[in-house]
């Protein structure tokens, strides 16, 4: 890395959003040849960084120069002109048509002003051949194949651009291990032909095994910019989060909590036996006592959300019983179970929980109010109240009861569905993938609640698919395997081979 | 954080080639389903009435139905982008009104054809860039273009006004023979050539593609550097030509131009488009089944023609059923994809 120029120099960049200043004063740059990680906790400004450079969002000031040229995007199509392709975290392409026409559309081969069908799926067998694709049909649909396919076929798209700088924005974070081993083949490949790779990912693991350069940001500032190898994993964390490791530290060596519920003698706050739903799961049994918080442990699509929405009563169950502190329910709807204080946290915090064009505020008092009903109005001194104890509680950021829902990050966005549940109080709170996405401050600070609310005497079904995570929240721990509960451990002392060992083969 | 204990699952199910040709044929289905009830309540009303099964009744749902196909192929374009147009039907009265005035006042056809052919561009291109530029769903725009066509109408006459210039006139009665002393008129000639033009320009230049692409995924086809907004301005402009158009086929049908004539057609093509498999939420669906979409209702009016005892209103409650079957099936369709 001499002091070449820079492909992509940022100067100065400021961008703001009515209540939040997304970023100010942040400079960055981007070399040919490397892969440069953009770090950060969510909030931090990396996405919207991102969308700066692609021309998504308009900056408010401060200097874009791409390979020397200043630069002032305003679209996507004027930035992708400039040479610089990106590949989002959803994948942003078309599921209703082929994979040739993802990777071409709109720079199709054209002979006199029409499509040349035969050179788009030459073009296409070429581009997928040269990274290691050549088993996709160019002519099949974008929805018949995976996540992670689709993935590479949006790096393709880029690929075949010839694009001089790609940024992949968490590009791993639905791969496993295998597709993960398979994208950085392609990385490498890419960077050792020249082009310039933006990645971003909250996999610390991964960002070391790939980057070769990092840039920091934190609340929207700039940190600092430093070569990987210089930077150890403890220093990294403590620049993205502000502050030393001790928060940290503390949570990994929390003692083994013991739980009031079941010692105690309590009746379980739900038990189900042999809950099932035709086509989604079976043999579901359960029992969580107040004040303890079980985890769910299975492969990714092994039936850990589906066994939510069925406690939920978002799916109604077809066979088996369930009981809630000892007398038998039938949960219909979602309607029930809230009313039976459980409360769901939803895997799909977009489309199932938050409304983004709401504010905090709003989003906090819809679900009190929902449970009071309409005619009741909460008074605004105590809707002020509420919303200012739980942005504290929880460390909201920005700390804006007014700003919009859609311009917080993911993490904060977390933060408010999980306190929009809190606010009615529930005695279980189901946690689907609570974690995911989000940065490793805005986790810890998830998991410290969790544990809280446990101590306060919360039943909770924790979901994840970070095993450790599940092993170090846990009282005890279900797993669930093909679309059906196979095993449940006692948490004292079980490593994560262990459960490894009891998804891998336990079942027969 | 290792990438070990990420539980994701080992392997991805990669669906085997003979799978994803099965789901590539499904693309089809919806409209091999209706192509395939047309058929079948044709062999139905040749069972009932033997003179049903001849080449002119066949033509003639053609004949009879010009304006529709034509507005059913603007409509496509529409809906495959996942908006609506309602202000089609209004701008098919407002163009026959505008040609049956001017005519009547002497005006050259060939004159009085291209300024209605640019009233109707120019509305569906206006209402085009409210949509786009002012963030304003479709649905209302083109509502507000529909009263404001028909409001129109009523503004050159309130009565019906004849058309009897010559071109015009020829144009009603000519007929082009075909062999077997079958016949089309040449308005046929017309909706075809521009079906054909519809589907080659959807499926073989990048404007088509990029429509597709909008009614798939409009955040990702603005992403993916597409031109997206100018095509969802064309579409609107292209539908409002194709409602110029299907006026002045009209007019050449009913040789009249009426305030009230073409009220609620722009429901017909959307019925004829979503019957003929287009889904309404876009991206789905193909010009050739709106054309067989339009047949189907063609057929039904024909059924209620030739029983001669059913009111016809009772083509209103047959469309009505066949609309709902075909969006429960698009349902039971996209389920299983």
């Amino acid at each position: 890395m001499n002091e070449i120029v820079p492909v992509v120099e940022m100067t100065d960049i400021a961008i703001g959003f009515p209540g939040v200043k997304a970023l100010d004063g942040v400079d960055f740059r981007l070399f040919q040849g490397e892969v440069h990680a953009l770090m950060g906790e969510n909030g931090a400004g990396k996405s919207t960084l991102i969308k700066a450079l692609t021309g998504v969002y308009t900056i408010d000031s401060g200097t874009i120069t791409v390979l020397g040229a200043p630069q002032q995007f305003s679209t996507p199509a004027e930035s992708q002109a400039a040479g610089i392709s990106t590949v989002y975290q959803e994948v942003n392409l078309c599921t209703n048509l082929t994979v040739e026409e993802n990777v071409l559309l709109g720079r199709e081969p054209r002979r006199r002003g029409t499509i040349d069908w035969k050179g788009v799926r030459s073009r296409t067998r070429e581009v997928l051949a040269e990274l290691h694709l050549g088993h996709v049909d160019p002519g099949s649909l974008l929805s018949s194949h995976s996540i992670a396919v689709q993935q590479l076929i949006a790096i393709a798209r880029s690929v075949e651009i010839n694009a001089k700088v790609l940024i992949l924005d968490e590009p791993t974070s639905s791969l496993d291990a295998d597709e993960v081993n398979q994208l950085f083949r392609v990385i490498r490949d890419l960077r050792d032909r020249g082009v310039a790779i933006l990645f971003v990912s909250h996999f610390l693991e991964q960002v070391y095994e790939i980057s070769d350069r990092m840039t920091v940001l934190r609340n929207g500032k700039l940190v600092g910019e430093y070569m990987t190898r210089d930077l150890s994993r403890m220093e990294l964390i403590s620049r993205m989060i502000g502050k030393d490791m001790e928060a940290l530290a503390e949570l990994d060596h929390a003692p083994a909590r013991t739980r009031a519920g079941s010692a105690a003698g309590l009746p379980p706050f739900l038990e189900t036996s042999g809950l099932g739903r035709k086509g989604s799961v079976s043999n579901v049994d359960l029992s969580i006592y107040p004040g303890e918080v079980v985890g769910l442990a299975g492969l990714l699509g092994a039936g850990r959300t589906e066994i939510a929405r069925l406690i939920f009563g978002a799916d109604r169950a077809d066979e088996g019983s369930l009981k809630i502190k000892g007398d038998s329910q039938k949960l219909r709807s979602p309607r029930t179970a809230i009313d039976k204080r459980i409360g769901f946290c939803s895997e799909d915090r977009k489309e199932e929980g938050l409304i983004g064009d709401l504010s905090v505020r709003d989003n906090l008092v819809l679900a009190m109010q929902a449970s009071k009903g309409w005619a009741r109005r909460i008074p605004r001194r105590v809707q002020d109240e509420l919303v200012a104890e739980y942005i504290a509680t929880l460390d909201i950021r920005p700390a804006n009861p007014d700003a919009l829902i859609r311009n917080l990050s993911g993490g904060n966005q977390q933060k408010v569905l999980l306190a929009r549940w809190l606010v009615t109080s529930p005695e279980l709170l189901i946690l689907d993938e609570p974690t995911r996405g989000i940065d490793i401050g805005a986790k810890t600070q998830i998991q410290k609640l969790v544990n809280k609310l446990a101590d306060e005497g919360m039943s909770i079904l924790f979901i994840s698919s970070e095993l450790e995570e599940v092993l170090r929240l846990s009282d005890r721990i279900a797993v669930i395997k093909d679309r059906a509960m196979v095993a449940e451990i006692k948490n004292d002392d079980v490593s994560v081979e262990d459960v490894m060992t009891v998804i891998a083969g336990g079942a027969q | 954080m290792s990438p070990l204990s990420t539980l994701t699952p080992p392997t991805v199910k990669k669906p085997s080639p003979a799978r994803s040709r099965i789901r590539g044929g499904a693309r089809y289905a919806p409209t091999l389903a209706t192509l395939g009830l047309f058929i079948a309540m044709f062999a139905v009303g040749a069972g009932m009435y033997p003179s049903f099964l001849s080449g002119q009744v066949f033509l003639n749902l053609f004949i009879d139905n010009t304006f529709l196909i034509v507005l059913a192929v603007g409509m496509t374009f529409v809906i495959l982008t996942g908006g609506i147009d309602l202000s089609v039907g209004a701008v098919v009265a407002l163009s026959m009104m505008v040609s049956a005035t001017l005519l009547q006042h002497g005006w050259n056809p060939a004159a009085v054809i291209i300024l209605v052919l640019l009233i109707g561009g120019g509305l569906g291109l206006l209402m085009g860039l409210i949509i786009q530029y002012f963030d304003i769903q479709p649905f209302i725009v083109t509502l507000a273009g529909m009263f404001l066509a028909r409001g129109l109408c009523y503004v050159i006459s309130l009565d019906s006004i004849p058309v009897t210039d010559e071109f015009f006139t020829n144009m009603a009665q000519a007929q082009i023979p075909l062999p077997g002393d079958l016949f089309v008129s040449p308005g046929v000639l017309l909706a075809l050539a521009i079906v054909a033009i519809a589907f080659f320009v959807l499926h073989h230049t990048r404007f088509g593609r990029t429509v597709y692409a909008i009614g798939g995924n409009e955040h990702s086809a603005m992403l993916m550097g597409l031109a997206v907004t100018r095509t969802k301005i064309l579409v609107y402009a292209l539908s409002g030509l194709c409602s110029a158009i299907a006026g002045i086929l009209f007019s050449f049908y009913s040789l009249s131009g009426y305030s009230l004539a073409a009220q609620g057609m722009e429901l017909d093509a959307i019925a004829a488009v979503v019957i003929g498999g287009t889904l309404l939420t876009g991206g789905t669906g193909y010009v050739l089944g709106s054309v067989v979409g339009v047949l189907v209702l063609g057929i039904v009016q024909t059924f209620i023609a030739y029983d001669g005892t059913l009111s016809s209103w009772w083509t209103k409650i047959v469309i009505g059923g066949l609309l709902l079957v075909f969006i429960l099936l698009q349902r039971l369709f996209a389920r299983r994809a």
